[in-house]
């Protein structure tokens, strides 16, 4: 037959989540929590810079790095992480943080090579492990430890073999959020056996009990790591496609050189918003991520006075609590029965099981209302 | 921000929380909220809670309009004095010294066209400080109290996404 997927794409299955979308859409009274992406629009500068962009004919490609002045931007922005990345060589601009991730794989992997990733968290990290060629390795995490990466459980997983780790946090889908002492324990498995590091800080700047605190600024980590980052979170710009990837000259040369054979540059529209949402949209940014932070304390709140165990998400937009039970069925039957959507927790890999991925980037009142109705599901069984 | 800033960031966005709500936004309790709204209240730092209405949707008549006001100020009679004659008036919704090319600008509402102007000739011109009143009258709302008329909650969002 013609047109056959080769295997790592055959044996990869459909995501999960895929089946909650089906079923969400086929009904039309569903509050869902199950969007992982804000629900405010990007902000209004940053759109009319687009627009002006648009209207100016600004429609050509870019330097495959992205354009200087943003690479500049991004530059001074990370700087409140304590990262220190030239716009010239070290800094390069992406379709998305999930190009990143990919043209990091793509660049950094031989053939057969293990890629530690813990679990539970965001979905797309093992098949692009698996396209890339590589093989994923599970490193469970666990509400016993606040869904907390350890150096005991890479080992136990027999990471120290891991050619590479990804890491994600403020984390997809717990909300889980490392200090930096647990970061720089972490760090320190990875320079003594030799582990690259692919760093998504995508929810960098969600973070709502103290700032985030970066892997690659541990010792002797800038050398083995690209940070990701990117606008969809932060600044609620998911539909306009636009991230980066930071490291050392090398390495983004040599991210660069796939990109500029398989992406050439990322959108040009994007960029002039994004310039001017490092420029000034500051005062938008904070003020959502003051409203996701009041909502998170609601949700948790409203968890533990139903009696569901919920650990203190403390970034991203999630809340992560357990539902005493098979996770899949509970989140069929509440679509089912109360027309709230929410994603269950193993669909992020083994360690999720028993949880749901509650998003709370939905407005006050619907979440109010998605509280009370899980309430009385929760009390009916 | 300290608890007092959070509780008053909240109450700008939506009034209209009930205590236990606010309270669980904030990580606090009940009680604690419940006191510092008595505090906030008696020390006149929060001044009332009033819905925002696009009076445009409803069958009332509702006309208002903003007057800028010059006034001559002598020995006995500053801004101060001034104001509080003016503000006395149920007709006069805000009020508000300003710089530039004149001295107060005002917010008057009324049931109809003649009605105000009438209670800008009658009541507010003939005080005798007042030297000149300009009045514009509101031919539309767009946006009021950071609440633009015009938004929508379309959420095209997909409804479930990774």
């Amino acid at each position: 037959m013609t047109l056959q997927p080769n295997d790592r794409v055959a044996t990869t299955p459909e995501s999960g989540i895929r089946k909650f979308f089906e079923l969400a859409e086929e009904r039309d009274d569903v509050i869902s929590l199950g969007v992982g992406e804000p629900d405010f629009s990007a902000p209004w500068a940053a759109r009319t810079a687009a627009i002006h962009s648009l209207e100016e004919g600004k429609t050509s490609y870019t330097a495959n790095r992205g354009k200087l002045e943003l690479r500049q931007a991004i530059a001074d922005h990370v700087s409140q992480w304590g990262h220190t990345y030239s716009p010239d060589s070290e800094i390069l601009v992406t379709t998305g943080a999930s190009e990143a991730v990919d043209l990091a794989l793509r660049t950094f992997l031989d053939p057969g090579d293990t890629v530690a990733v813990h679990q539970p968290t965001y979905i797309s990290y093992k098949p692009g492990v698996r396209f890339a060629g590589g093989e994923p390795l599970s490193v469970p995490t666990g509400a016993d430890n606040d869904f907390v990466l350890t150096p005991e459980a890479l080992r136990e997983a027999g990471a120290a073999e891991a050619d590479a780790l990804i890491f994600c946090y403020p984390n997809n889908p717990t909300g889980a959020v490392m200090s930096a002492d647990e970061i720089a324990a972490v760090a320190e498995f990875c320079v003594d056996n030799d582990i690259d590091v692919i760093a998504d800080e995508i929810y960098a700047a969600l973070t709502y009990d103290g700032d985030h605190t970066s892997i690659a600024t541990m010792p002797n980590m800038r050398e083995r790591t690209v940070v990701i980052n990117g606008f969809s979170k932060a600044y609620a710009m998911t539909g306009l496609r636009l991230g980066y990837a930071m490291g050392p000259a090398d390495a983004i040369e040599a991210m660069n050189r796939v990109h500029q054979y398989t992406m050439l540059s990322a959108p040009t529209t994007a960029q002039y918003a994004a310039i001017e949402a490092l420029r000034s949209c500051q005062e938008s940014i904070n003020e959502m991520a003051t409203e996701f932070n009041r909502r998170r304390r609601f949700v948790i709140s409203r968890f533990e006075e139903m009696g569901l165990d919920c650990f203190t998400a403390k970034g991203a937009f999630y809340a992560f609590p357990a539902c005493g039970g098979d996770d899949e069925a509970f989140a069929e039957n509440l679509l089912e029965e109360q027309g709230v959507a929410v994603v269950p927790g193993s669909v992020f890999g083994p360690g999720g099981a028993g949880h749901l991925r509650i998003s709370y980037a939905t407005g006050m009142r619907d979440l109010k209302e998605a509280m009370t109705r899980i309430e009385s599901f929760v009390a009916d069984r | 921000m300290d608890e007092k800033q959070e509780l008053l960031s909240l109450l700008s966005t939506d009034a209209r929380e009930d205590i236990d709500d606010i309270a669980r936004q904030l990580g606090t309790d009940a009680e604690t909220v419940a006191s510092l709204l008595d505090e906030l209240e008696s020390d006149g730092t929060v001044r009332g809670y009033q819905a925002v209405i696009d009076w445009d949707n409803t069958d009332s008549q509702h006309v208002a309009a903003f007057v800028e006001l010059n006034v001559e100020l002598d020995r006995e009679t500053g801004y101060k004095e001034i104001a509080d004659r003016i503000a006395r008036f149920p007709a006069v919704e805000s009020l508000r010294l300003v710089s530039g090319d004149y001295d107060f600008a005002i917010e008057v509402t009324g049931d109809s066209m003649q009605d105000v102007s009438q209670f800008i000739s009658e009541q507010i011109a003939p005080i005798p400080e007042i030297t000149q009143t300009v009045t514009h009258f509101i031919m539309e709302t767009y946006k009021e109290a950071g609440i633009d008329f015009g938004d929508r909650d379309d959420d095209d969002r997909l409804s479930v996404s990774p």
